[in-house]
């Protein structure tokens, strides 16, 4: 951080804005899908994934950034990893002991934000060349755009696949009596993979720059 | 027959791409030829292939709730090391990659050029991991097991990616609308072979 900026100069809440549209870590730049669409059936799991994520890339981004001097260029894969690997181990455990169902239901995908390339994408990209409060900042604003999809697919896909969210039933009664049908298909994982796809095609309609040739 | 029925398995039903979406990242990032597909496919059969039976040799005799005392005395045996897993298996994984990026470079140079950049990404690639937090989390009882799920895991893989760089190379030439081009449209074919291999589910040898 430069002494000459305030910490919320224009160009720092660019960090927080910038992913939530023009560069959102999933349908941009293309990282961490790998575990954003397996666990959007629900709302709930996908909430839980993204305070997750949102712990474990903003800490791992500081950690990071507060060591980028220290961490010799050759083995700095190897050091991330392990930084990462430790604060996932912290959150598997505490959603272990304080929200078991929501652990059971997320299995190996808490395991996984280890590899979750938003992670170590962020790291390599950001965490890597600039300072503490700016790596915070890039952090948050990451980890709320990956929160932002996955809560959007999420949503889709458990109204339309079993007509609640948030486990509250809100498709009514009379609905499902005139012959309203829930869409099984929705709960299924592909319709994860062709949901994020029309997301992807809105987003770009609306914001042409991000068109590819 | 239990072993090719769990091979068949791996390959197809619990196919890594289209049933966990796991390794999506380069699967989708490096599918843009089949050439390179095939390259990076190919590095993570033999990466899963070898860290597979590792990483159960470590979950049974180290991590396993009371598995140190099967070979340290019983004064371990309620030692429960299984939170370490998760930083245990990276290490291996890490390590592995960078193991046999040396061996291949020394012994086959020309394998070792063709997969060249493919692999030292491997070590994130979140299939590999997820490997080893599926094995460990069924539970399989020998290390043969283990190892035709990685093997068969990842040979899924690589069907996975060849198939869609088939088909991303062909698209190339159609008449897909401007915003979907691209990522969107991936996405969706993906999506679309997602559901064809759902027509294997239920299969038994």
């Amino acid at each position: 951080m430069s002494d000459k900026e305030g910490l919320f100069s224009k160009k720092n809440l660019q960090l927080l804005k910038d992913p939530l549209d023009d560069n959102n870590p999933i349908s941009v730049q293309v990282l961490g899908i790998c575990s954003a669409l397996a666990i959007t059936v629900k709302l709930e799991p996908a909430i839980v994934m993204s305070i997750s994520v949102l712990f474990v890339l903003v800490a791992s981004n500081v950690i990071v950034s507060l060591l980028r001097n220290l961490i010799p260029n050759r083995i700095r894969i190897i050091v991330q990893l392990v930084i990462v690997a430790a604060l996932v181990i912290l959150v598997d455990q505490v959603l272990k002991a304080y929200a078991y169902d929501v652990s059971k239901q997320l299995s190996v995908f808490v395991g996984l934000i280890i590899t979750n390339c938003i992670v170590m994408g962020r790291l390599e990209a950001f965490a890597l060349a600039n300072g503490p409060w700016k790596a915070f900042l890039d952090g948050v604003g990451n980890s709320a755009g990956y929160a932002f999809i996955l809560v959007l697919v999420a949503f889709f896909r458990e109204l339309l696949g079993s007509g609640k969210l948030y486990g509250i039933q809100i498709i009514p009664q009379s609905f499902y009596d005139f012959g309203y049908q829930n869409n099984g298909l929705m709960l299924l994982s592909p319709m994860a993979l062709i949901v994020v796809g029309l997301i992807i095609w809105a987003q770009r309609a609306r914001n042409r720059k991000l068109i590819e040739k | 027959m239990e072993l090719a029925n769990l091979f068949v398995k791996s390959i197809f039903i619990e196919n890594m791409i289209f049933a966990y979406f796991l390794g999506m990242c380069s699967y989708l990032a490096v599918s843009k030829t089949v050439k390179t597909g095939v390259g990076l496919g190919a590095a993570v059969i033999f990466v899963l292939t070898i860290t597979l039976p590792i990483n159960f040799l470590l979950d049974k005799y180290i991590l396993k709730p009371g598995a140190l005392g099967s070979w340290l005395g019983s004064e371990y045996a309620d030692v429960d090391l299984s939170f370490l897993s998760f930083i245990l298996f990276i290490a291996v994984i890490a390590s592995m990659v960078q193991l046999v990026e040396m061996i291949v470079e020394r012994f086959a140079p020309a394998l070792y050029s063709a997969l060249g950049i493919f692999l030292p990404l491997i070590a994130v690639n979140c299939a590999i991991l997820g490997g080893s937090l599926f094995m460990q989390q069924r539970d399989f009882s020998s290390i043969t097991e283990a190892t035709v799920y990685g093997f068969g895991s990842g040979i899924g893989w690589l069907l996975a990616i060849v198939a869609i760089a088939a088909i991303r190379e062909k698209i190339a030439y159609s008449n897909v609308p401007a915003p979907l081009k691209g990522l969107g449209i991936t996405f969706i074919i993906t999506g679309l072979m997602a559901i064809g291999f759902m027509s294997f589910m239920g299969i038994k040898l």
